[in-house]
């Protein structure tokens, strides 16, 4: 088995490793650390496309490898927006749960007090 | 089995034992530590399959500085993990969700064991304009030339999860300081690491940027080390973080993605199209774009790390 496909099947183990940790996590926080490793998963099935487009006098098929690039960006933009809702929701409820029932922030009138 | 294949063996089971246990893992905190490595581990693989600017990224940003957004927000979050232990789904609805994520791995490895043949790939493509361009790495080529607009429209992401961040916060904060990133001891360990390491670590940003237009590395990599400097003088209490209603820190947040659309915009006149260099210019034009990128891309992670502002500005 070549290295490339190894790391094609290590990445296929990820992302199934991710989903489950996304689904069954009842924390926020642990739902989106499972995203992000489904995320990084999904990355390493690009970069094994990348391995197989390779060319002489080139390692990879670069087009794949800049789309993970900016991938990687946007994934932190939106963990980070992500993390800061969640926060937020922690500032105003005293609580981080997604169960039914919990406690929603209170009305725009009494926000931003 | 040759070094090189015992390499890749061991690198891969790994990657997997680290994630399997990111899962696992009893605390957030735990599972933060395991996600941080995973990342560094990742990076590593990257340099296996030949892609070392993706290996730069995601060590600087997919592991360093999303860490430290996690470990922040698993140290604040401590008080809600016992009550959360008690919302664990029963064992039906964990069987379930291993079912159909076995389900989902199994077809995606499926795809890796019979690939398309012969690979597809634009390898060649990209490669055959490169010395009209002048720029030796390909992959800054795709980001800056042949697909400039996926990284012009990343940057607006960028700007717009900071927007998204800052509005979190109370009306009357808007404008003012986020919050400390940790109590200050001015005289520890890491005091004296955020003194000896940014002037190292500020060089190293800049060679990266600049070596990204022949070898690895570019704007995202050269500006994310750039952040994490940022990021370390701020968490070791040497210098506080900005007001974000401060006019110098708006214009550097927008001066990347400006001068990137002016250019763009120019591209109409001097050029083809939106975003087209014309050919002898086309060099100087794509390091003029990453310096700015670099130095915003710098401010706005660092700001985002910061978090939304939690003191009030001062008049």
């Amino acid at each position: 088995m070549s290295a490339t496909t190894l790391y094609g099947l290590c990445a296929a183990s990820l992302v199934g490793l991710g989903l489950y940790g996304a689904i069954v996590h009842p924390q926020p926080l642990r739902k989106i650390l499972a995203f992000n490793l489904l995320g990084g998963g999904i990355f390493l099935l690009f970069g094994v496309i990348a391995r197989r487009g390779a060319t002489p006098g080139m390692g990879g098929d670069p087009v794949p490898q800049a789309m993970v690039i900016t991938g990687i960006v946007v994934a932190f933009a939106a963990t980070s927006l992500a993390i800061a809702l969640l926060l937020r929701l922690f500032a105003t409820t005293g609580e981080a749960s997604l169960r039914p029932g919990a406690p929603t922030p209170p009305g725009n009138d009494q926000a931003g007090g | 089995m040759s070094a090189d294949g015992m390499l890749d063996a061991g690198l891969a089971a790994l990657v997997l034992a680290v994630a399997g246990w990111t899962i696992a893992a009893r605390t957030a905190f735990a599972a933060v530590v395991g996600f941080v490595t995973y990342g560094l581990l990742l990076a590593l693989v990257w340099v296996r399959l030949a892609a070392v600017d993706v290996a730069l990224t995601e060590a600087a940003i997919g592991s360093g500085v999303t860490g430290g957004v996690l470990i922040a927000a698993a140290a604040r979050l401590r008080p809600t993990e016992a009550p959360a232990a008690a919302e664990r789904p029963g064992p039906s609805l964990r069987f379930a969700a291993a079912g159909l994520s076995v389900l989902v791995s199994v077809a995606l490895a499926a795809l890796v064991v019979f690939p398309a043949d012969p690979a597809p790939g634009l390898g060649p493509a990209a490669a055959a304009h490169l010395p009209e361009l002048a720029i030796g790495n390909p992959v800054t080529a795709v980001l800056l030339a042949y697909r400039a607009i996926d990284t012009l429209l990343e940057k607006v992401v960028l700007l717009l999860a900071l927007l998204g961040v800052w509005s979190l916060a109370p009306d009357r904060l808007w404008g003012g300081t986020p919050g400390q990133l940790q109590d200050a001891r001015r005289d520890g360990p890491l005091a004296l690491l955020a003194r000896l390491l940014p002037p190292v670590g500020i060089v190293v940003g800049v060679y990266i940027l600049w070596v990204g237009a022949v070898a690895p590395g570019g704007a995202f990599q050269g500006g994310a080390i750039l952040a994490a400097m940022w990021i370390l003088v701020m968490v070791a209490g040497l210098h506080d973080a900005p007001e974000t209603g401060q006019r110098r820190v708006r214009l550097l947040l927008v001066a990347g993605p400006a001068v990137f659309l002016a250019v763009g915009l120019a591209g109409f006149v001097v050029a083809d199209g939106f975003l087209a260099y014309p050919a002898p210019l086309a060099k100087p034009l794509i390091i003029a774009i990453e310096v700015v990128l670099t130095l915003s891309i710098a401010v706005i992670l660092g700001l985002l790390v910061a978090g939304p502002p939690e003191r009030e500005r001062r008049r």
